[in-house]
């Protein structure tokens, strides 16, 4: 079992990822702003972080920024899970050290699940 | 016929009640309103330099003055309204822009949430409850090609539609393609044949956006046949370039609005009669990827017979 962190505003996706991640075997805590998500990740130490980019408090860049930064937190894969897809976005989300972009609009939920599958090593 | 659109041209009321712009935000007008100051000054001004001799200078400067100030307004209010017109294209662009976006969030709350529904982790569905899943899927679908194309538009417009480049086969893009739309020619008893030259150089562009034309314009060709028919697809050498060809037996594009069909949100009125569905989006995206990928589009058109289109794109050097 893993334990995975979803920083995500939007309480439809909580639920969806929440049902189907636990029916995979996993443990899914949830953060609803950017200042949640980086609590959370610094206590509970995630396997893996879902990520959105556009979120209350401080933004998901800003967020990223921060776990990247944090010695607890620098190791953790990262998921940018988002639909922000302006210019350069997803260059900056690389360089600051996301494992992954992926654009909710241009992917179905297997392929989700088999990015999150990858990133956890399974 | 020529002399027809230049008084169509020269009737500025229409164009500007066309733009839905009043008489005094319109270029048209105000052009129109300058030049005809200017020339009433100079027989203004000829007539007093041949019939009537000024001989005070004073009454000279002030006509100079007034006409100065006259045209100094027109011209400021051009100005004015030309920026009045660049603001609200820039704040349409913008509008699009996130209304989509914003759009884009619960569409993607509500696909992921179908696809959980749809696999059957949570327990088996019933015939019924899968034909009306079926209804929200293709929904949806529609709505996001609308949104993506809504978003590529925005970003055409703001001149930021990003290519990647690279070296792949057309053909084998082209093949993909027809095969994504079997379904789609099947259900409408269109044929879909291809000839592609031997041994052809990879195309030099960015795949995923020539994938985008190239689904347009099949998709076109499919839709706009009414009943049976046949779409011929060949693909060949052009010099420095890739010809792409495809050509339809489907209802045509009248002849006044051939001018049109790049245009965006442009629905011709055949379009209109036979396919209800459309953004009027696909041939104004198509155009402005093939452009910025080095290539050409045009087409060729008889109503009730059938509609070829060809592009061109850079072959890899």
């Amino acid at each position: 079992m893993k334990k995975i962190l979803f920083i995500e505003d939007e309480s439809a996706l909580q639920k969806t990822f929440s049902d189907i991640l636990t029916q995979e075997g996993h443990e899914m805590i949830s953060a609803t702003d950017g200042e949640e998500g980086v609590r959370l990740a610094a206590a509970e130490k995630p396997d893996l972080i879902l990520l959105d980019l556009i979120l209350p408090k401080i933004n998901g860049f800003e967020v990223l920024k921060k776990l990247k930064g944090g010695i607890t937190t620098r190791d953790i894969p990262i998921i940018v899970l988002t639909n922000l897809e302006g210019a350069g976005d997803i260059e900056k989300a690389m360089e600051m050290g996301a494992t992954t972009y992926l654009v909710k609009a241009n992917y179905s939920l297997e392929e989700v699940l088999q990015k999150i599958k990858q990133a956890l090593g399974e | 016929m020529g002399f027809k659109l230049i008084l169509e041209e020269l009737n500025v009321f229409s164009k500007c009640k066309q733009y839905r712009l009043s008489i005094w935000q319109c270029p048209q007008f105000l052009f129109l309103i300058m030049g005809l100051v200017i020339i009433a000054t100079a027989l203004v001004t000829y007539g007093l330099g041949t019939r009537y001799y000024v001989a005070d200078p004073e009454t000279v400067s002030l006509i100079v003055f007034i006409i100065t100030i006259v045209l100094f307004v027109i011209t400021f209010s051009i100005v004015r309204s030309m920026e009045g017109l660049a603001e609200a294209s820039k704040l349409k662009s913008e509008f699009i822009g996130i209304v989509s976006h914003q759009i884009r969030s619960p569409l993607s709350n509500l696909k992921w949430a179908y696809e959980l529904l749809i696999s059957e982790k949570f327990g088996e569905l019933g015939q019924k409850q899968k034909e009306y899943l079926k209804i929200l899927q293709e929904n949806f679908d529609r709505m996001n090609e609308l949104i993506n194309n809504l978003l590529m538009v925005s970003r055409i417009e703001e001149g930021r539609l990003p290519l990647n480049k690279a070296q792949f086969s057309l053909t084998k893009l082209i093949e993909e393609v027809i095969n994504g739309s079997k379904i789609l020619a099947e259900a409408s008893n269109v044929v879909v044949k291809f000839v592609a030259s031997d041994s052809l150089p990879p195309a030099f562009a960015d795949r995923q956006m020539v994938r985008v034309v190239v689904e347009n314009l099949l998709d076109n060709a499919i839709r706009y046949i009414k009943e049976n028919g046949q779409i011929n697809v060949i693909l060949k050498n052009d010099g420095d370039n890739l010809l792409f060809e495809i050509k339809d037996t489907g209802v045509g594009i009248p002849k006044d609005d051939q001018k049109n069909i790049f245009q965006k949100f442009f629905r011709s009125k055949n379009a209109l009669k036979y396919q209800t569905q459309g953004s009027g989006l696909g041939l104004h995206i198509t155009k402005s990827i093939v452009n910025k990928s080095g290539g050409k589009i045009w087409f060729k058109s008889k109503e009730g017979e059938g509609t070829t289109f060809w592009f061109t794109l850079p072959k890899n050097k």
